[in-house]
């Protein structure tokens, strides 16, 4: 009796190992012998596909994508030197940073990227580029307000304003890198005092995504927001919120100060990366005209190739004076931007 | 007699040999029958080792299983205590600033989140669940399945949905002010949909179904005699519920209530979208804008011994208890028919819930769904359905055997240590899953680098990462997630089944693998099926550990969902809901009909 028990008691663990190990052994099978290249992406894979479907036309290099929000940079650390990925694609500067405090990525030393990206793109020793730029701008409200009335990020502090600003939580990383950006700029004291002021002028309490702060304008809860220039764009393109959107105007800020603060979305080489020849082939590509284009056309943002077509609506926004502090200043303060935003309280 | 023999001998002696005088007794007359000259003694000392043995293979099993399902939890504490902290400046970790800054706002947000969920979604379970075992009114039969649905709806989902409706643009509100003429925000309160109390009643209207379940299942398998006594010793219908009905099914309450706590505790999506700063979302604050994953695993680990703490308390309280069925507990009960306003107050209160936590939201994803059809609709949709169901089947059926090993494993050895092998087990539940994602790449990384870095050095060639990144990852992860709402259900059905049925099994020649399978596994079918159930949605629901270590190209319902509604694009994200609630739910009809039909009612 012992026996028996003992093994059905085995078998019933070998089942269950064995329906782990099969299930694995299923999934890992590898994929066909093609060329191919692995990124690790920050960015939605729907947003990035149509680029990667014409480099695969292009160049016959298929393109696997793994797309999460969090954590990409914690799991290409766990791999270590097995890692699969060879391309990382980011949104914001602070992911960037991290993977280079984390040394997961290699410096790129290529004359194409290089000529293309203007050398404020280029990450220090070319451990990242920055592909495309999104400025930080303001929205304000059409009926309410001026154009050029609210022209400024001081404006947000500003006390005549109270009660009418409407941000999405501080500790979005949109946000903390401009904090990040205005402590390089004007120290600690002043960007706490300015941070303190915003968020006595917020009409309510941050919430959201940047397009809701656009809703909120239109819906009478606030006269001036703060978001990213591209969520115009894209609400511009929608039939439903275009009405939202034209309740709201476009306003670049300190524009007679240092320039609106950009943040970019960016891309870099695993320092692992199992298909080198092929990741650089779609860094080029993504530095290219062509994908420079499609980020201005599909998605609104700014190309960082100078060469590169911008879309007709952007250019129907004008022209601006972009803050040209180098991206690195901005990761070096984000900590300490994310620390400020606890201190004053902005989400409460 | 060595000390240590004694020892052994007297952990392998449970609880269960001193109730199995019988057993002991037939087996004593057998021994002295085939070993005829044997003293009395030595046969005893024999029996004892070999059920020692018998212990020794599900006290191993128990164990054996127990490690592997928590070594990610272990993994959460290595990153707690020697994880990247992210500090640039000599640094004193992030907790002094914690504490001083937003700390306390964060625990305080969590406690209220957890206690409205707690009673709001309680209420609506515990009344929805008595009226509809215990009182015959319109809709009953439908309600009795119908219940369960909201339950396939993902809270982040309900939350964007409502969001929509009640916010000062949504048709709500419009319809007020066009109603009574209001034309400003300033013109009129209307409570904030994007709050506190808001994110309250979203994880409540989608959490209700777990207390809803476990406690119809109680209430069903409570004799009617039970109450037929409290009656005639002089309580009304009222205070029989509420000193009789409800004290008795308390455990399984409590393992609802415990489920829906801890989800709501772990909850991202609506937390983060209605801006409540609860605990979780200072675990991503710390580890995302101040780089302390060191930090977020510490917050991670305080979020988790808060919930075991709370469980653990539940638990003490009713220590001493502990209550049988006998099989027989439903059959002749007749439910009283309820008339006139009664009937029409049952209805409203099983439909509310129903209507709110399902019909409409639903309704308003159709109408997005076909409204942005042309733009959402992708052939792709079968292979994400495919994907969830593998992830969802594949991890409901392993949780399910694993579930079934640990509790019984419980029940055979009642040993302190089996015990513990038990709720350590459970812990994955009780952290958020990205965080727990985590935790499942670190030793599964660990493992396959360890692996390659051998094969490298010995035998020249390289393994690469076998499990990272593989399916096999996710459902390991979900597995570790889900086991704890498994075993809840499964402990508490197999609870119920009186030992003398494992007594007579053994005395008729059964082991303790054939018991099992033959008497205790049919007999608990109901709890079985419940528990793969609520692992299968749940399943279907989970993101944040499907997208941080799903293998290349690959999508499942709700990362597809995730993407669109990550980057503010609702309506885009509409059609896939939908598609998840519907393949959520169809299994969710089966089995709820499966587990009415199972009661065998007349």
């Amino acid at each position: 009796m012992t026996a028996v028990s003992m093994i059905s008691a085995s078998s019933a663990r070998k089942l269950l190992l064995s329906a782990l190990v099969g299930v694995t052994a299923v999934t890992a099978m590898p994929a066909q012998a093609q060329e191919e290249v692995n990124v690790y992406s920050y960015r939605q894979a729907y947003l990035i596909e149509p680029f990667l479907k014409e480099f695969t036309e292009e160049t016959g290099v298929k393109v696997n994508v793994v797309f999460a929000k969090q954590g990409l940079a914690e799991r290409l650390k766990r791999e270590g030197r097995n890692t699969p990925a060879d391309v990382l694609l980011t949104v914001d500067i602070g992911r960037l940073q991290e993977l280079v405090d984390e040394e997961l990525v290699k410096s790129v030393n290529d004359d194409v990227i290089e000529a293309n990206l203007p050398e404020q793109y280029h990450g220090p020793d070319n451990q990242w580029f920055g592909i495309t730029t999104r400025a930080r701008v303001l929205y304000t409200s059409v009926e309410r307000l001026e154009a050029g009335q609210v022209a400024s990020y001081d404006d947000l502090a500003d006390p005549s304003l109270k009660g009418r600003v409407c941000s999405r939580a501080g500790d979005h990383p949109y946000n903390v890198a401009l904090i990040a950006s205005r402590i390089a700029h004007n120290g600690e004291e002043a960007t706490r005092e300015w941070l303190e002021g915003f968020k006595d002028n917020l009409a309510r309490k941050p919430q959201g995504g940047d397009r809701d702060q656009i809703k909120a304008i239109r819906d009478n809860v606030c006269d001036v927001a703060i978001g990213n220039s591209y969520y115009y764009g894209k609400m511009l393109d929608n039939d439903e919120q275009r009405p939202w959107a034209e309740k709201a105007r476009i306003e670049f800020p300190d524009q007679n100060g240092v320039g609106t603060h950009m943040n970019i979305s960016g891309m870099a080489m695993t320092k692992y990366a199992p298909h080198e020849e092929n990741a650089l082939k779609l860094m080029r590509f993504l530095t290219e005209k062509t994908a420079q284009h499609m980020y201005a056309e599909v998605n609104f943002e700014y190309p960082a190739n100078p060469a590169a077509e911008s879309s007709e609506l952007l250019t129907s926004w004008g022209e601006f004076k972009q803050d040209d502090l180098s991206l690195t200043e901005v990761a070096k303060y984000r900590k300490r931007a994310a620390q400020m935003v606890n201190e004053v309280g902005f989400n409460q | 007699m060595t000390q240590g023999k004694r020892l052994l001998v007297k952990r392998g002696a449970s609880l269960e040999e001193e109730a199995c005088t019988a057993t002991s007794a037939t087996e004593l007359a057998l021994e002295r029958a085939t070993h005829g000259t044997s003293g009395a003694e030595d046969a005893a000392i024999r029996r004892r080792q070999r059920r020692l043995g018998t212990h020794m293979g599900w006290f191993a099993t128990a164990w054996g299983v127990a490690a592997l399902v928590v070594m990610p939890v272990l993994a959460v504490i290595w990153l707690a205590l020697f994880g990247d902290d992210g500090s640039d400046q000599a640094g004193d970790g992030i907790w002094p600033h914690l504490v001083s800054t937003v700390l306390p706002d964060y625990v305080m947000t969590s406690l209220a989140l957890v206690a409205g969920v707690a009673v709001l979604s309680g209420s609506m379970g515990v009344v929805s669940a008595w009226l509809t075992t215990m009182y015959q009114f319109p809709l009953r039969r439908t309600f009795e399945w119908s219940l369960l649905l909201p339950f396939a709806i993902p809270a982040n989902v309900i939350a964007y949905i409502y969001t929509d409706v009640f916010e000062y643009a949504g048709p709500f509100q419009g319809a007020l002010r066009a109603l009574f003429g209001w034309d400003s925000p300033q013109d009129y309160y209307f409570p904030e949909i994007r709050s506190l109390g808001g994110a309250i009643l979203m994880l409540s209207l989608v959490l209700f179904p777990y207390v809803f379940m476990l406690a119809r299942s109680a209430f069903l398998d409570q004799s009617p005699s039970l109450r037929d006594a409290s009656r005639t010793l002089g309580c009304n219908g009222w205070q029989s519920f509420w000193r009789v009905a409800l004290p008795s099914a308390r455990p399984a309450i409590a393992v609802g209530l415990a489920l829906a706590m801890m989800e709501a505790l772990n909850d991202f999506g609506t937390v983060d979208y209605f801006a409540v700063r609860s605990l979780t979302a200072g675990i991503f604050n710390v580890w995302l804008n101040m780089g302390s994953l060191r930090g977020a695993a510490q917050i991670a680990l305080c979020l988790m011994i808060f919930v075991v703490t709370l469980i653990w308390l539940e638990r003490h309280a009713r220590r001493r208890q502990r209550q049988f069925g006998k099989g027989d507990r439903y059959r002749r009960y007749r439910r009283p028919t309820l008339h006139g306003w009664r009937a029409g107050l049952a209805t409203l209160a099983c439909l509310l819930p129903l209507l709110f936590g399902f019909l409409l939201p639903v309704g308003l994803l159709t109408r997005h769904a076909i409204r942005y059809f042309e733009e959402s609709w992708t052939p792709d949709f079968a292979g994400y359905a495919l994907n969830s169901l593998m992830l969802s089947v594949s991890a409901a059926v392993l949780t399910l055997i694993i579930g079934v090993l640990l509790a019984y494993a419980k029940r055979l050895d009642r040993t302190a240590s089996v015990q513990q092998a038990l709720k350590l087990s459970s812990l994955g539940y009780a952290m958020p899953g990205a965080v727990l994602g985590l935790g499942v790449l670190v030793p599964l990384s660990g493992f396959d680098n360890a692996l390659d870095s051998f094969l490298r050095a010995n035998f020249g060639f390289s393994s690469g990462l076998l499990l990272t990144g593989t399916m096999g990852a996710i459902i390991i992860a979900y597995v570790v997630r889900f086991l704890a709402i498994a075993a809840g259900s499964i402990e508490s059905s197999l609870d119920k089944v009186t030992p003398s049925m494992d007594m007579a099994a053994r005395s008729l020649g059964e082991n303790t693998f054939s018991t099992l399978r033959r008497v205790h596994l049919p007999l608990i079918r109901p709890g079985l099926l419940t528990a793969a159930l609520v692992v299968f949605v749940d399943a279907m629901k989970e993101l944040p550990a499907t997208l941080l270590l799903r293998p290349f190209n690959f999508d499942t319902l709700a990362t597809h969902v995730y993407q669109y509604a990550s980057d503010e694009m609702l309506e885009q994200a509409a059609l896939p809901a939908l598609v998840i609630v519907v393949v959520g739910i169809l299994p969710v009809i089966v089995i709820s009909r499966t587990i009415v039909a199972s009661r065998s009612e007349s």
